[in-house]
């Protein structure tokens, strides 16, 4: 099953190498990993999606845990959460392609943010299991560049992750 | 008064009640090794190579229960450390490793020996740490000391470029430290225990089987009382022996590959497990999925990650092993309930019968020197009373087996990483932390040819030790496994040239004695033994075709055993 794990570390120089370090030593796999720093600048909050039974979830939330750097962590799958993930898309637009692209970015919410004669790009925000959707709906344009950012997400209501 | 980081390094090391730091000097380091040159409160102990320096603290950290200090250049003195870090991780054994780095602004330059030493030993330390402030010197090392001391304990790295170790400023080494992400769960869920404990007073057929988390955790003497109390068998690990009186009738033997036919049958066929400091490694399970078919299982451990990793479990309880075992005996002793005597004592009568099985038993009437044979002797020269090194190999399974240790931190083994070349720099840890104690290495002569060089640093510090070399002129678990498993084709398990190892010991000051015949044995022993201030090499030829029993084969489960 498919696992968001929402974790606050210190924000220090090797915590991002110790958990990517620690998935690939037990060999987890990492679905998406985004991480930046907080209102607080001394921790970092990573968002990693990754799959796994529930025994092998489990062992993951306990590694992390006992990884030193990491001062707390929450499954946001185990209860309401909210999820996004945005993608910057380029693509080839010439012809009656422009058109068609627009139709589709505008079904899916996307925005054109930037313009050449021959291209779009494309921004995209959503749910992170809704944009491989976006993507082969693109499927008859030639598409140049996908960005994804990774998922980040949150609880839902008044539930916080906070030390 | 300011100081130079040099200094705050060994004024910590002094501060935090360090005896002896174990190292070898190099560029990177050289400030600090001055600081070493200006004082003679904290002793260094010259080693031959990085790795000895690694095992020596590693010996006085498991002998003592105090965290093993180690000194060693950037580049190659680290990655020469490495092994001996990897095996005080698999171990969890308190360690702190200050290895020397280029200066600061020269990190990521491909400087003269430099290596990434915190991505190298990421994986194999419970933390570590670049300095890259000298005004964050003293903190570091104190969290060092912490962390590894603390919770499951374990080796930390602590990463100092030479740069810091020459800048200045105020010393004051911490008292106390906090961390907001670190905070080991000491005390046990009371209601898991509770569980637990109507569990444990319910079984009809219980087993005991622990670890070195008893060890480590100084859980020894609750366990021995709760043990008793119960009147429950119960079984150590490798790690674990030591832990529960090996004298004791209620002691049934090691369980696992090499363990005993009485503590692997009753661990097969138990109807309630109590699991205690141990972590269910593979060497010890056999086949995961015929292990303890009928169990409840119960766990207790310092380390969530162990518990539910490889088997299932019923009952966790997280936290210290000596305060679970007084929270257990404090409901005991509370509650009315007693076990159900009878089903207790139609057990231990199906576990005399597995014992009377002599699983150990081993023919002396050959002409050659059985293993087992010097090390029953040794055991009983020395009284059980010796500490005792190994390396890694059926010399180490038949010390495992043969010597029974009564009490905690007396074995000394590389168990998880299985390190060959541990047992001699080892023994030196143990030594100097023990200057009265017989230290025996127990040995082959391929495993001590890995770390030969300490003969020199043994020498240096005049360190007694007594080398039990079981000289079978074979990697004799290679060929073990290439004898049972592969048609004994013995693939580069013989060596063709061995040193005199009399010469050897000789040439580096100390005495070389060769032992050939079964019946020089005992005297022979004796005679080195008794030579208190001298490092003996006893070289004992032994059997070429002896092999380590009773034995589980890969794949099979503890019921399954090979007995001869």
């Amino acid at each position: 099953m498919r696992h968001i794990i929402s974790i606050l570390m210190e924000n220090e120089s090797g915590a991002l190498s110790r958990v990517a370090g620690l998935f690939s030593a037990r060999g987890y796999n990492i679905e998406s990993l985004a991480v930046a720093p907080t209102e607080d600048a001394t921790i970092s909050r990573m968002t990693l999606v990754t799959r796994g039974s529930d025994e092998i979830i489990e062992q993951i939330t306990k590694q992390l845990n006992k990884c030193v750097d990491v001062i707390k962590l929450i499954d946001l799958t185990e209860g309401e959460h909210i999820e996004r993930e945005m993608m910057l898309i380029k693509v080839k637009a010439t012809g009656e392609l422009r058109e068609e692209i627009k139709r589709l970015s505008d079904i899916f919410n996307a925005r054109i943010i930037d313009v050449t004669e021959t291209t779009y790009t494309i921004e995209w925000t959503g749910e992170g299991t809704k944009s491989d959707a976006f993507i082969e709906a693109l499927g008859s344009t030639t598409i140049l560049e996908t960005v994804r950012t990774g998922v980040s997400g949150i609880s839902r209501g008044e539930k916080c992750l906070r030390i | 008064m300011e100081l130079t980081g040099a200094d705050i390094v060994i004024r910590s090391l002094k501060d935090e009640g360090v005896e002896f730091i174990f190292g070898y000097p190099g560029g990177a380091v050289l400030h600090i090794y001055d600081a070493i040159y200006a004082q003679d409160e904290v002793k260094h102990i010259l080693v031959r190579h990085e790795q000895g320096a690694t095992h020596a603290a590693d010996g006085y950290a498991r002998s003592t229960g105090k965290p093993g200090v180690v000194l060693v250049t950037s580049g190659p003195g680290a990655t020469n450390a490495v092994t001996g870090i990897a095996t005080a991780y698999m171990d969890s054994i308190p360690m702190v490793v200050l290895t020397g780095q280029v200066n600061t602004d020269l990190i990521g330059n491909d400087a003269f020996q430099e290596v990434d030493s915190v991505g190298i030993t990421r994986p194999c330390v419970k933390h570590n740490f670049l300095v890259k402030n000298v005004k964050d010197l003293a903190l570091t090392i104190k969290k060092a000391f912490y962390i590894a001391t603390t919770g499951r304990p374990g080796p930390v790295v602590v990463d100092i470029p030479k740069d810091i170790t020459a800048h200045k400023t105020e010393y004051e080494y911490p008292e106390k430290v906090t961390m907001r992400s670190y905070n080991p769960t000491i005390k046990g869920h009371t209601s898991q225990i509770k569980r637990a404990m109507d569990l444990i007073i319910g079984a009809k057929k219980p087993m005991i089987y622990t670890g070195g988390g008893v060890v480590l955790g100084n859980g020894s003497e609750a366990l021995i009382e709760f043990t008793r109390a119960l009147n429950y068998p119960i079984t150590n690990t490798l790690m674990g022996l030591g832990a529960y009186p090996a004298s004791d009738k209620q002691f049934l033997g090691m369980l696992g590959m090499h363990g005993t036919y009485e503590a692997n049958m009753s661990m097969h066929h138990c109807d309630v497990l109590i699991a205690i400091g141990a972590r269910f490694d593979d060497r010890v399970t056999g086949n995961i999925d015929k292990f303890c078919p009928d169990a409840k299982i119960i766990h207790v451990d310092i380390d969530p990650s162990s518990i539910s990793k490889n088997v299932k479990v019923d009952v966790p309880i997280v936290g210290d092993v000596a305060q679970v075992l007084a929270e257990f005996l404090g409901i005991l002793k509370e509650s009315p309930d007693r076990p159900d005597e009878a089903a207790i004592k139609q057990w231990w009568n199906q576990i005399e019968e597995w014992r009377s099985a002599a699983c150990l038993k081993f023919d002396t009437s050959g002409e050659f020197i059985k293993p087992q044979h010097v090390l029953s002797e040794l055991y009983k020269i020395t009284e059980g009373n010796a500490y005792v090194t190994s390396d890694v190999g059926q010399h180490q399974m038949w010390a495992a087996q043969f010597y029974g240790f009564d009490k905690p931190r007396q074995w000394i083994n590389s168990g998880g990483l299985g390190t060959m070349g541990f047992g001699l720099p080892a023994a030196m840890g143990v030594q100097l932390a023990h200057p009265d104690g017989t230290v025996c290495c127990v040995t082959g002569e391929a495993s001590i040819q890995m770390c030969i060089q300490e003969l020199a640093t043994c020498k240096q510090y005049d360190l007694p030790l007594k080398i039990i070399l079981l000289n079978n002129r074979y990697m004799g678990m290679v060929r073990q496994w290439q004898e049972f498993f592969y048609e004994k084709r013995y693939s580069q398990s013989y060596m063709e040239t061995l040193p005199d190892f009399v010469k050897l010991a000789e040439s580096f000051g100390h005495v070389g004695m060769k032992i050939e015949k079964p019946g020089d044995v005992e005297n022979a022993l004796k005679e080195g033994l008794g030579m208190k201030d001298k490092l003996v090499f006893m070289n004992f030829v032994t059997d070429q075709a002896e092999n380590v029993y009773p034995m589980i084969p890969a794949g099979a489960g503890l019921n399954e055993m090979i007995l001869v």
